[in-house]
């Protein structure tokens, strides 16, 4: 039972990560269509840059650890932004209103040379950080394992809830989330009405790298090490979630992702370590056959 | 008159989207070798039915069959969707025109015989290679085909992709390659919609040619012009419901169906009436 | 990127020191920072040199596209008409098309025999005929059908990995072992076929993915069976219909029978053949099966599933026999790379390699038999050209998928050539033609 609860806690952890990724995924997805296929890439770079940013603060004397995490993440978030603007402008923009594999083959042509370019700059071995946070709060004892719940996992939480709500609030409550949604709609329409539609859409590329760098940071922080292969897995794996929870809506990708990040999770902790990933992705084809369009995902019926 | 003889028999079908009734309880026939027209205002449910007869939608309850002349029976509520083409024989245009855009005009109407094709020897491997009796078939399609696209006009435009013609020949091209595989009753979609008077003119003559060969037609149309002249009974639909069945002459002057046109409800359309006659 | 109207220098340089600017945010922690390990730990090396180079070089560059924007503006004010017509006068393009065909097929067939090619060219020829092989396979279920898969190196693996298990344990030879890996790999197409058949788009690529995930993880922890991430080793190659090739020479052998020299040569010239052939097969199948109903009943899905339905098709059927023929020719080529390797492992099999038939198909034109060709000729080749530069030669190659992308998003033929006509075939445009959305 601790053991379980121990998982748990685990699990959340680990969806949260999954969930900021697949935000970025969805959202691309919501307004433009096409599976941003670099994205997971972004989220590797985030992760890099996030650990530049802990070594030159460590490197500058910067020891108060909230202050420290606080600049990274703004750090982060700002220059891995960066990466998502570049992504879509070189990549993405050419081939807006093109067919529709155009954009796909562009964004494994670009996933393929961001890996590449931080192997080459940054080099191919993995990259370890000492812990930042340590310590935990211990919720309970009793039994034979005891349930940890670590300060990391606890500011991964809170810091993943903070940014959600932010964001939420963005979407609901902005002029800009307003943008957003109209595009989703209707790009066409959304012009013809005044919306920047290129700037709109830009800036949600913008958000989504931001929010892949919040999880890049968090990964580096949870794991104590990355390498430039990150992105892959985890970006399908996010994907993936959101996929699940239904492409193109913002609570379902962190539904989907807390399921998978659970499934993963408790399938290493009782079956086996190898097959997590086999269990996660059986579970999104047996999901799909029953719901086509995902958990929250709006059916789509097509009008004859 | 001879007895009556319905290809399609329909009884209380009904269709429910979530909370709303798109059919409720409709019940019609459709006589053989007839043109049955179903009428009604915007939403009524018209295309709905068609998506039931053609197994788009399940239907939530009722049933509707389909009477060969052999007397061999389809019950089409319960038939897999390609069966009802295939073995039922029910062919069908639609409101909004899908053509294989990217495919030729002939070739659009050489899928519409996959089925015969593959009855015919297409699963041999010989079908495969390209020679043995499977070419002969293959070309008697073709000839098929032409023979559809004379009929329709086509023909200096078969080697055309079907995206690239213009409105009124998409809209022959539909029917010509629904006829192709040689349905026993047609459903048209409102075929005549976006169509010049001289194209509806032809498109009069066509129905009524394919109608004299023996084929039923059932037609959704919102030109009463058309309705009027060539069918030879009327259907009409509000909410989902029938509210008048008979010939085209009854139909149109039925206080019901008039009121169903003009939106309003029938004792408001008296009261409005008695109203104007105080005056 | 803004603008057809040619614009003066100082919005040229404007818009570069933009881009300059944000090279310099993009460079600035990864390119400008090397991260070092020191001890337990790491340290970082500023790179300063490597970040303002770099920067320069973007301005620079920027300013040159600027220029030439403008130039080109420039150029279609003056001579507006139909430049494009002038440079490839439609006859001559039409021949081309029609040439281009019998001409590959023709150096396809000389090219061992050709003077100054050797190994090297002969081995990387099969290189880029088993990429060819698996474009025109993987052709029929993204380009005919109109079904996006991503795993598709799933059934490259399953026949690989199916052939060195029936080789090695069952003792079936080549051209027995074949027939059984193509099934196989088909029944695997259709297990997964059957799953996604309701899904659309982006929903079905990634289950595909997924998919190619899966076979790739179970291969590479059922240790057991398929020797885990060591691989299997020792796969029989194959011999010339029951003559091994062998150094040894004497009776029995290739250059016994045939009364030739002992030379390693044989074996890859042979292999080369091979696999010319299994293309070609692959080719001749794809094209009479377009002419077939079976063929106009994939692209009528692609081009309106609808439509296709109402018109009595089984999507069932069709999607399945799209998804099992296409795996029939990915477990044939695998099948060929286990034989030609004598070693595989998971490692051959990621995801990587999905991508990279996929760039084939939809650089060639989706539906493109020649243009799938070229494609793998220029994807393969070029990669081999780079070879010297390893570290930058993923680099390079991730950018050139873009940049051909940004270049031909319809790739390289882009029209589709109908399956029968009453007169003189006439190719349909792009713009008809629909991408499906399965
Ligand atoms: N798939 C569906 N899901 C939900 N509602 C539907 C669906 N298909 C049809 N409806 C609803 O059913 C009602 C009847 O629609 P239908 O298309 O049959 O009308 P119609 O008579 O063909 O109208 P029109 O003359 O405009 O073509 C409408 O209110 C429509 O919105
Ligand atoms: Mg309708």
């Amino acid at each position: 039972m601790d053991y379980a609860l121990q998982q748990l806690v685990n699990g959340l952890t680990l969806g949260m990560i999954y969930g900021l990724i697949a935000l970025g995924y969805t959202m691309v997805y919501g307004i433009i269509g096409m599976i941003n296929f670099a994205h997971g890439d972004i989220f590797m770079v985030g992760a890099f840059t996030a650990l530049i940013g802990f070594l030159l603060l460590g490197m500058g004397g910067v020891t108060f650890v909230p202050l420290a995490l606080i600049l990274v993440l703004v750090l982060a978030m700002a220059f891995t932004s960066l990466y998502g603007f570049t992504v879509e402008r070189l990549a993405y923009r050419p081939l807006r209103g093109s067919f529709r594999l155009a954009p796909l083959i562009s964004a494994i042509g670009m996933s393929i040379f961001l890996q590449n370019f931080v192997q080459v700059t940054q080099g191919a071995r993995v990259k370890p950080l000492e812990p930042v946070v340590q310590g935990g709060v211990v919720l309970s004892r009793g039994g034979t394992v005891e349930v940890t719940l670590s300060y990391m996992q606890i500011s991964i939480i809170l810091t993943t809830l903070v940014v959600l709500t932010v964001f939420t609030l963005i979407i609901g409550r902005t002029p800009l989330g307003r943008a957003m949604r109209a595009c989703e709609q209707d790009r066409r329409m959304a012009s013809l009405l005044g919306i920047d539609t290129d700037r709109t859409i830009s800036l949600t590329f913008v958000i989504g790298a931001a929010l892949a760098a919040v999880a890049g940071m968090m990964y580096l922080l949870y794991y104590g090490v990355i390498d430039f292969f990150i992105g892959f897995v985890a970006g399908i794996k996010a994907f993936t979630a959101a996929v699940l929870g239904g492409i193109g809506s913002l609570p379902g990708a962190v539904l989907g992702a807390l399921l998978i990040g659970m499934i993963e999770t408790f399938w290493s902790a009782y079956f086996s370590v190898q097959y997590k990933d086999v269990a996660a992705f059986s579970i999104l084809a047996i999901a799909l056959i029953f719901l086509p369009s995902g958990i929250l995902g709006r059916h789509e019926v097509e009008k004859v | 008159m001879s007895a009556p003889d319905p290809i399609l028999v329909v009884e209380n079908l009904t269709m429910r989207f979530g909370g709303l009734v798109a059919i409720d309880a409709l019940s019609f026939e459709a006589e053989r070798g007839d043109i049955t027209a179903i009428i009604g205002p915007n939403g009524a449910g018209k295309t709905t039915v068609f998506n039931c007869l053609t197994g788009f939608y399940r239907p939530t309850g009722g049933s509707i069959v389909i009477r060969h002349a052999d007397g061999t029976t389809y019950p089409l509520h319960r038939l897999v969707q390609h069966r009802i083409a295939k073995h039922a024989r029910v062919a069908r245009t639609f409101q909004n025109i899908r053509l294989f855009g990217g495919m030729t005009v002939l070739e659009n109407l050489m899928v519409a015989q996959h089925n015969r094709l593959m009855g015919e020897g297409g699963r041999t491997p010989f079908a495969l290679m390209g020679f043995g009796p499977f070419q002969k078939r293959e070309a008697a399609a073709v000839e098929r085909a032409r023979a559809w696209l004379d009929r329709v006009g086509l023909t200096p435009r078969a080697d055309d992709p079907a995206a690239a013609l213009p409105y009124g020949a998409q809209r022959r091209l539909e029917i010509a390659r629904a006829m192709c595989m040689e349905p026993v009753i047609l459903c048209l979609d409102e075929p005549a919609a976006g169509l010049n008077p001289r194209e509806s003119e032809e498109l009069n003559d066509l129905l009524r040619s394919i109608k004299a060969e023996g084929t039923s037609i059932l037609l959704i149309e919102h030109d009463m012009s058309v309705v009027m002249r060539i069918s030879d009974r009327v259907v009409v639909l509000d909410y989902g419901q029938k509210i008048a069945d008979g010939p085209p002459d009854a139909v149109r002057d039925d206080p019901k169906v008039i009121a169903a046109y003009l939106g309003v409800e029938e004792e408001e359309a008296l009261a409005v009436d008695a109203a104007l006659h105080q005056e | 990127m803004s603008g057809a109207a040619p614009r003066g220098m100082a919005a040229i340089v404007r818009d570069a020191g933009l881009a300059a600017l944000i090279a310099l945010g993009v460079g600035a922690p990864l390119l400008g920072l090397r991260t070092e390990p020191v001890g337990r730990g790491l340290t970082l090396i500023p790179r300063p040199g490597l970040l303002l180079s770099v920067v320069a070089a973007v301005f620079v560059g920027r300013i040159l596209v600027g220029l030439f924007m403008a130039q080109r503006a420039l150029r279609r004010r003056v001579i507006s008409p139909a430049p494009r017509a002038m440079l490839a006068p439609p006859g001559f393009r039409s021949w081309l098309g029609r040439a281009a065909g019998p001409a590959m097929l023709a150096f396809a067939l000389l090219l061992p025999f050709m003077p100054g090619i050797g190994r090297y060219e002969i081995d990387l020829g099969t290189l880029v005929l088993t990429y060819v092989m698996l474009g025109w396979g993987l052709n029929i279920v993204v380009g005919l059908a109109g079904l996006l898969d991503l795993g598709y190196v799933a059934f490259y693996a399953v026949g690989a990995y199916s052939y060195a298990l029936l080789a090695k344990h069952l003792e079936i030879g080549f051209w027995a072992a074949l027939p059984l890996t193509g099934l196989c790999s088909a029944v695997w197409g259709i297990i997964l076929g059957f799953p996604v058949l309701r899904l659309r788009g982006d929903y079905l690529a990634i289950v595909t993915l997924a998919f190619g995930e899966i076979i790739r993880i179970v291969l590479l922890n059922w240790v057991g069976l398929t020797g885990g991430p060591n691989g299997m080793s020792g796969i029989p190659r194959p011999s010339f219909f029951g003559l091994p090739f062998s150094m040894a020479g004497g009776e029995g052998t290739f250059a016994g029978f045939f009364g030739l020299e002992p030379s390693p040569l044989h074996r890859i010239i042979f292999l080369y053949y091979l696999i010319l052939a299994l293309a070609l097969v692959t080719n001749f199948v794809t094209i009479r099966l377009r002419r077939h109903p079976i063929g106009r009943a994939w692209e009528a899905l692609r081009e309106d599933e609808v439509a296709s339905r109402a018109l009595g098709l089984s999507v069932v059927a069709v999607k399945l026999t799209a998804f099992a023929t296409g795996a029939l020719f990915g477990g044939f080529a695998g099948a060929f790379f286990a034989t030609r390797q004598g070693f595989i492992s998971p490692e051959s099999f990621t995801f990587i390699e999905s991508a990279l038939i996929l760039a084939i198909v939809v650089l060639g034109g989706m539906g493109s038999q020649i243009g799938v060709a070229t494609a793998a000729v220029v994807m393969i080749g070029g990669f081999e050209l780079f070879r010297d530069l390893e570290q930058f030669r993923m680099l390079v190659f991730g950018l050139a998928m873009v940049a051909i992308m940004v270049w031909r998003p319809r790739g390289l033929v882009s029209s589709r050539e109908p399956s029968v006509a009453l007169g003189a075939r006439k190719m349909v445009g792009a713009e008809h033609v629909a991408e499906g959305r399965g």
